[in-house]
């Protein structure tokens, strides 16, 4: 008997140009212009719920994104991937500055109970901020169980069963639905978003929210002091002997 | 490896057919199999896997394959998302809307997001768009800087004469606006999607469809999915085929497709063929007691010297924060293979009148792209059935100018009104199945554009004295300043940019100085900066058509020259791993899509083809 879950996809809508420069104010990055698209470990999430789909293990994927008018557009790339729908959380301004983990679980957790969403599928970390702590804080909201750095996923009854990837090796773990999962890279290969799919994905439909609609508060409980760019990388030296480096390194202060 | 006995013999076999052959009369590849053959100890490793040199319906890896694609019908199908194919998109919308008639209008863009893939200095005449876009300052375009001040010197290594910019000269920028092209282009994207064009980013039209009776019948997409060595992967997905009545090749400067157009349809029969420069740009934040809005510096002279033409350009950008464009443009032209584009942009910077500007400043980005130099003489026949072409791809830049987007985007608004009553018209009045438009070329030759180029037309072939560049501004001053290109005849260009090479030995290596980091920088970091990036499991789209000619020819007659135009490092020539002789190293993810080792390379080897849609540099704003 396979379980009739409706998972949630959620995007991150974020920037993935190398180039980034620190804004002249220092209070943060500029973003103007700089080439956004899907987060990478998102592609992934989407790619293994289109694949439990596929397999008629699950009913239907909604691709959910949080952001201004242009995050829109990872939405559409979900559904030319093979998503049923999306939903877009509008958040633009000062709201998407400041909008962190904290604020997107909260979204996420509001949406799953209205969806009635039994599967939330996440990417491990935004390679933007690198946070890695939607997925459990989501699951910890919702009370939910939750398996993190997917690399293999099987639906089993009503339990999930995962493999994931941690320092020691691999852990594998048996946990109940509904649960969240976030993917990390050797999940699986995300399809690309062919052009006859992207222009048929032009007529699925995505459906606006705003965050206040969701009972959810964005402020922040985090306040940006300063940002700053990384210190010059500096010239290494050669050293002949380990006598030499040891004398170096007591000059540096470092032993 | 052939035994020794064997071997010797085919050798002499092949001394005794090269001594009767002439190189000019054989072709390159025949040339070089032979030579192959005859020094068989060192042997070409594979460099080139991309299936237009290796056919995939011969390739066993291919077998079983499905290679079927999925196809779309469009009114309009438009290659390229830069000026001149958002101009033409958005004019066929703004009459189809007018005339309330329906219109499907497709574009095709190979860049991730429109303007991603867009350089220019530059300094828009705004014209043409004031032609398509009356009302533009209240929608917003990102004219936001009129120039102020017009300043243009010779250089000599150490002093700056002043050349006074006189009203006429065409060099003189009153009126116009610096720019940053990229954003211009995203803003005309938006301008496009609100009229109803479809706009798609991030796929790249890799090949011209035709109807049996050999009009054009529309593009295909680029597949996705090949590995490096050219096999299938599990993702391997084929592109679409979009067909239209009509389709216009917008691809800038010497675009792929268009290059198989010239030769599908004999386009180049009777004019000349074109040639080009290189232009290398960087914006920088430079601090604020430098910063002179609106103000426009132009030079030639040092640091190339009078035969080779080229110059450079700083202007000073007013958008909030002391910004500066600069760089340096150098004809493709030049004889010396030692000759490095980038390496004279670098060390220009640190003239005594430019590195002021630039101290205690930071670099934020750079990117290169070649630029058309032809004008009148190289423009080629303009439409075809089924297709025509629009923008920098057949040239209309104004080169005194150096401005030739006000001339693209004219051309794509004058081809959108060629095409519209053709396509709307009760009856579709066509011998082809695809649509031919010679009107537009008509018109075009009735526009401002057509007399524009013919009044410049023999200012840059005027370079080719034994005075070069002072020959040339001496017969700029006398026959455009006064005589405003009246003169009844037309000079001739040199022949292809290929050809000019001349063999290293008969040249002396230049002696560039070494980048000081702070105001000249390296390669490698100016290539990082341009956020240039493709998947890395495809196959290099700088093909070539015999993989050992660069070893044979490039590197043993002109010492590799492609290692110095390139502005990404895209070219190495490194060691063998057996120790004796060297192979070229293509490193295709670094490409910029510039186009100039098509252009340049001595054997016209390389055939650039589109890679996988969505890579290549990542410009904002430039």
């Amino acid at each position: 008997k396979c379980p009739r879950v409706s998972p949630v996809v959620t995007l991150c809508y974020c920037f993935v140009s190398p180039q980034i420069r620190v804004k002249p104010d220092n209070t943060g990055v500029v973003t103007d212009g700089v080439k956004h698209s899907m987060n990478p470990f998102c592609e992934i999430a989407v790619e293994e719920a289109v694949k439990l789909k596929e397999k008629k293990l699950i009913k239907e994927v909604v691709a959910v994104s949080c952001g201004p008018q242009q995050s829109q557009e990872t939405i559409r790339t979900a559904l030319a991937m093979g998503a049923d729908r999306g939903i877009h959380v509008d958040v633009s301004g000062k709201d998407y500055e400041n909008l962190g983990p904290l604020q997107v679980s909260k979204i996420l957790a509001a949406l799953a109970k209205q969806e009635d969403a039994q599967l939330i599928l996440l990417g491990k970390q935004a390679i933007d901020d690198d946070c890695n702590q939607t997925g459990q804080m989501t699951a910890a909201l919702l009370d939910w169980p939750q398996g993190t750095f997917a690399s293999e996923v099987s639906l089993e009854g009503d339990k999930i069963n995962l493999v994931r990837e941690i320092d020691g090796g691999l852990e594998h773990i048996k946990i109940n639905t509904p649960a969240v999962i976030t993917a990390d890279l050797r999940l699986n290969t995300p399809r690309y978003a062919t052009l006859p799919n992207i222009m048929k994905a032009k007529k699925k439909k995505i459906a606006t929210v705003k965050p206040a609609d969701l009972g959810v508060d964005l402020t922040s409980r985090l306040e940006v002091l300063k940002v700053e760019e990384p210190p010059q990388r500096e010239a290494g030296m050669k050293v002949e002997t380990v006598e030499d480096l040891v004398v170096k390194l007591k000059e540096a202060g470092r032993v | 490896m052939f035994p020794a006995s064997r071997y010797s013999c085919q050798a002499r076999r092949c001394v005794r057919l090269l001594q009767k052959i002439k190189t000019e009369h054989a072709t390159p590849q025949l040339y070089t199999t032979l030579h192959r053959r005859a020094c068989s100890t060192v042997s070409t490793p594979r460099i080139t896997t991309h299936y237009t040199i290796h056919p995939r319906d011969k390739d066993p890896r291919w077998e079983g394959v499905e290679m079927e694609r999925f196809a779309d019908e469009a009114d309009v199908v438009i290659v390229g998302g830069g000026p001149a194919g958002l101009a033409a998109a958005i004019r066929l919308k703004q009459l189809a809307n007018k005339h309330e008639k329906e219109l499907r209008v497709c574009l095709v863009e190979k860049a991730p997001q429109i303007g991603a893939h867009t350089l220019s200095g530059a300094c828009l005449e705004p014209s043409a768009l004031t032609e398509l876009i009356p009302d533009w300052k209240e929608r917003g375009a990102p004219l936001n800087t009129p120039v102020t001040e017009d300043v243009f010197s010779i250089l000599t290594e150490k002093y700056r004469i002043p050349v006074p910019m006189m009203p006429g000269l065409p060099m003189q920028n009153h009126g116009n606006y610096i720019v940053r092209m990229g954003n211009l282009v995203r803003w005309l994207g938006e301008q496009a999607e609100e009229v109803g064009v479809e706009l798609y980013p991030g796929y790249a039209a890799a090949e011209v469809l035709f109807h049996e009776d050999g009009s054009v019948k529309g593009i295909a997409t680029n597949d996705v999915g090949i590995a490096k060595d050219g096999s299938p992967k599990d993702i391997f997905e084929r592109g679409m085929e979009l067909h239209a009545k009509v389709t216009l090749f917008g691809e800038g400067c010497h675009g792929h497709l268009a290059k198989q157009l010239y030769k599908k349809f004999n386009l180049r029969e009777n004019c000349e063929p074109q040639t080009y420069a290189i232009g290398l740009k960087e914006l920088w934040m430079i601090d604020e007691k430098k910063w002179r809005p609106g103000r426009v510096e132009h030079s030639v002279g040092w640091p190339l010297d009078r035969n080779t033409y080229g110059g450079s350009f700083l202007y000073h950008l007013n958008e909030g924060e002391p910004l500066v464009a600069l760089g340096f443009v150098v004809g493709l032209d030049y004889t010396n293979p030692y000759l490095s584009p980038f390496r004279e942009f670098q060390r220009w910077k640190h003239h005594p009148f430019v590195a002021p500007t630039l101290e205690g400043g930071q670099r934020i980005a750079y990117g290169a792209r070649a630029l058309n130099e032809g004008g009148f003489q190289s423009v080629p026949k303009l439409t075809f059935p089924g297709g025509l072409l629009i923008g920098c791809s057949p040239g209309f830049m104004n080169v005194p100018k150096i401005k030739g987007t006000h001339t693209a985007m004219k051309s794509g608004m004058l081809a959108a009104e060629a095409i519209f009553p053709k396509l709307t018209a009760e009856t579709l009045d066509s011998e082809t199945a695809g649509l031919h438009v010679p009107e537009y070329a008509e018109n075009l030759k009735n526009s401002w554009v057509w007399k524009e180029l013919y009044a410049v037309r023999n200012i840059r072939p005027s370079f080719h004295n034994y005075f070069g560049l002072y020959g040339g501004m001496i017969y700029t001053g006398i026959f455009y300043w006064i005589f405003r290109g009246k003169e009844p005849w037309t000079l001739k260009h040199c022949g292809t940019d290929a050809n000019q090479l001349k063999p290293a030995k008969e040249c002396t290596p230049i002696e560039y100085p070494k980048p000081d980091g702070k105001i000249s920088f390296d390669l490698l970091s100016s290539v990082a900066l341009s956020g240039t990036n493709h998947e890395g499991d495809q196959p290099p789209h700088l093909t070539l058509k015999d993989d050992s000619i660069p070893v044979a020819r490039n590197l043993g007659i002109y010492d590799g020259p492609e290692q110095r135009f390139c502005p990404a490092g895209v070219y190495e020539y490194v060691p063998l791993d057996t120790g004796d002789g060297m192979r070229l190293q293509i490193n295709a993810q670094n490409c910029v899509h510039c186009k100039t080792c098509d252009i340049k390379d001595p054997s016209q080897n390389i055939n650039w083809v589109v890679p996988e849609g969505g890579g290549g540099p990542a410009y904002n704003g430039m």
